[in-house]
């Protein structure tokens, strides 16, 4: 690859340019040359500190030789990685070239980002570096990455996706975050240790029984139950160091989501791109008033993918009170409510374990429907994000002359029921929902 | 293309009819030969001929199910979106937005294709979302595959 003669000016013009507010550059930039070694983090460090005991620890010469190549091998290739690697804001399209055999070229419209995640891990977090994640929707892979740069300039293209997003002007300086909610830490560690003591329960009934019924069983199958209780452990650390100091602010980007203990990661999602939001209570919550919110965008979370677009999920309320999750969600959706009304009772008959819960109501702009058996689920959802509306009606429905009416918004675990309404108000919703996220949309795209 | 079933909507091709025929048949009448020549070798020929009389109850019941099956879809296309309804014991009815159409997707199966059919399926956002058109004759499959289309791209809307 040739030199790029812009790219070393830009260097320089980005040392002066401190502030977050500053436009990012035009011309190609290369990542952070520390890249590599974050990049291929814990094991590469993990299995250089083997190669580097094997070094020392090499009884000839050949076995010494063969050890330094590997070694060797593996700096190159993570070098060549990013040597080949190199991102430019093109206009309205960041594009990602990389790949040394097989280049790979992406663009990345801005007007069709999702979300715009920053992610530290604990290693980048000490080098002051950064990852960029941008999420499209439907793109068939785990969102494009540019991992590392530099925490400044990770912030600058930030705000300069988002505000190409939002058609504003890219030179304008990031506005100031307004904070809205903190967790606390005690309630996230409590309330992920309340999620997780029924499987610790069982785990410790299943070990205490067969200890003392089955001696010689439990001895074969201890191993077992070991690896099943680090595994719950590693979990539940995990999603404890996740949501640590969980904090949502906002700006005129979106939503802000700030968490992680050693890793951070900030999640940006704009207003506009969140599809649905659901709102779960589980059971063993319930005596705290505690509940959850999740927020769905359309995007692909892990390796899915196919024609269809996949969902992606973002807790924006891990463990938080009633009145703070109805703030938040009036917050993105705004804060037009409808009136819930309950399924008729003869629903009960098809439907006795989640009758209890069971409501829906919808207004002009906005459906609210209420599902589960056990833990309590509303989701909230915009009507101009409906993708498409059905009406199923089952065997046992049609006897009691129930019907349940679906609101679909992309993804795929994004989702409203109307569960078991009269099928005559079914057939009308049907269409009503249809008309109005149509008004809806078209009331949307004018402003 | 035939228009029967309520006014306005249109129904698949009665060529469809005919493949789920050949394909439920074809197969049954197979099967009611087989079972009664073997319970008449086994068990003697009144035994087989009653065994031959099940399976073919049994072959007429899947027939009469596909029939109602086959009678149970319909599409109409409004102004603005197009419904599919379908379904006998499960009946489903869906609602997509020429908008919020992805892309539109044409099939034809070995089986359509010796029946000269085609099915039309549209893609939305949602994974959730299903509509699909099977049995369509290839020139309302391409009428419908163009119209759709162009409808999408003229109403399209962000997500």
């Amino acid at each position: 690859m040739t030199e790029d003669p812009e790219h070393a000016k830009s260097a320089q013009d980005k040392e002066g340019a401190g502030d977050a507010g500053a436009a990012v550059d035009v011309g190609w930039h290369r990542l952070h040359p520390l890249s590599p070694l974050i990049r291929a983090g814990g094991l590469v460090s993990g299995l250089l500190g083997l190669l580097v005991v094997g070094l020392v620890t090499a009884d000839s010469y050949e076995d010494y030789l063969y050890r330094v190549i590997v070694a060797a091998g593996l700096l190159v290739t993570g070098f060549i990685q990013w040597l080949v690697t190199r991102w430019k804001l093109d206009g309205t399209t960041l594009r990602i070239e990389t790949g040394l055999l097989r280049r790979d070229s992406r663009q990345l419209p801005m007007t069709r980002i999702q979300a715009v995640d920053v992610v530290r891990p604990l290693l980048a977090r000490m080098l002051g570096l950064a990852a960029l994640r941008i999420r499209l929707a439907g793109a068939g892979h785990g969102g494009d990455r540019l991992a590392y740069l530099t925490v400044g300039e990770a912030a600058r293209l930030r705000a300069a996706l988002l505000a190409g997003q939002h058609g504003l002007d890219r030179a304008a300086p990031a506005t100031a975050e307004l904070p809205v909610i903190t967790v606390p830490t005690g309630r996230v560690i409590g309330a992920t240790l309340l999620r997780a003591a029924p499987r610790f329960l069982a785990l410790a009934v299943i070990a205490g029984v067969a200890a003392t019924a089955a001696h010689h069983i439990f001895l074969a199958a201890e191993s077992t139950l070991g690896l099943i209780a680090l595994g719950l452990v590693t979990r539940t650390w995990r999603q404890v160091t996740g949501r640590y100091g969980f904090t949502v602010t906002t700006s005129t980007d979106g939503i802000r989501i700030r968490r992680g203990l050693l890793s951070t990661v900030a999640e940006t999602i704009p207003f506009r791109r969140v599809q649905a939001v659901r709102l779960a209570q589980p059971l063993l919550w319930r005596p705290f008033g505690w509940c959850r919110l999740v927020v769905h965008v359309a995007g692909v979370a892990g390796r899915g993918s196919g024609p269809k677009a996949g969902g992606l999920t973002k807790a924006l309320l891990p463990v938080g009170y009633m009145n703070e999750a109805q703030h938040l969600v009036g917050l993105v959706l705004g804060h037009d409510m409808p009136e819930l009304t309950r399924p008729p009772k003869r629903a009960r008959v098809k439907a006795p374990l989640s009758y209890h819960f069971l409501a829906a109501g919808h207004n002009q702009v906005m459906a609210v429907t209420v599902t589960g058996r056990v833990c309590k689920k509303t989701v909230y959802m915009r009507l101009e994000k409906l993708q498409s509306v059905r009406l199923t009606q089952g065997p046992v429905q049609r006897m009691l002359s129930l019907a349940s009416v679906h609101g679909d918004a992309a993804g795929r675990w994004a989702h409203a029921l109307f569960s078991d309404r009269q099928a005559d108000q079914a057939k009308g919703l049907l269409d009503e929902l249809a008309d109005l996220s149509r008004s809806a949309r078209s009331a949307e795209s004018s402003t | 293309m035939a228009v029967k079933g309520p006014p306005g909507w249109m129904v698949p091709s009665a060529r469809l009819w005919r493949m789920r025929l050949a394909q439920v048949a074809a197969p049954g009448l197979i099967l009611v030969v087989i079972t009664g020549v073997a319970t008449g070798i086994w068990a003697g020929a009144g035994a087989g001929a009653g065994a031959a009389a099940a399976m073919a109850v049994a072959a007429g019941f899947v027939l009469g199910v596909e029939r109602r099956r086959y009678l149970a879809w319909a599409y109409r296309e409004r102004e603005e979106d197009l419904i599919v309804s379908r379904g006998v014991l499960v009946r489903r009815v869906s609602v997509v937005p020429y908008g919020r159409m992805q892309f539109v997707e044409v099939t034809a199966g070995p089986f359509e294709r010796v029946f000269r059919l085609a099915t039309v399926q549209l893609h939305t956002a949602a994974a959730a979302s299903d509509a699909r058109i099977p049995g369509l004759e290839r020139d309302e499959a391409a009428r419908l595959r163009d119209r759709l289309a162009m409808l999408g791209e003229a109403r399209a809307a962000g997500l």
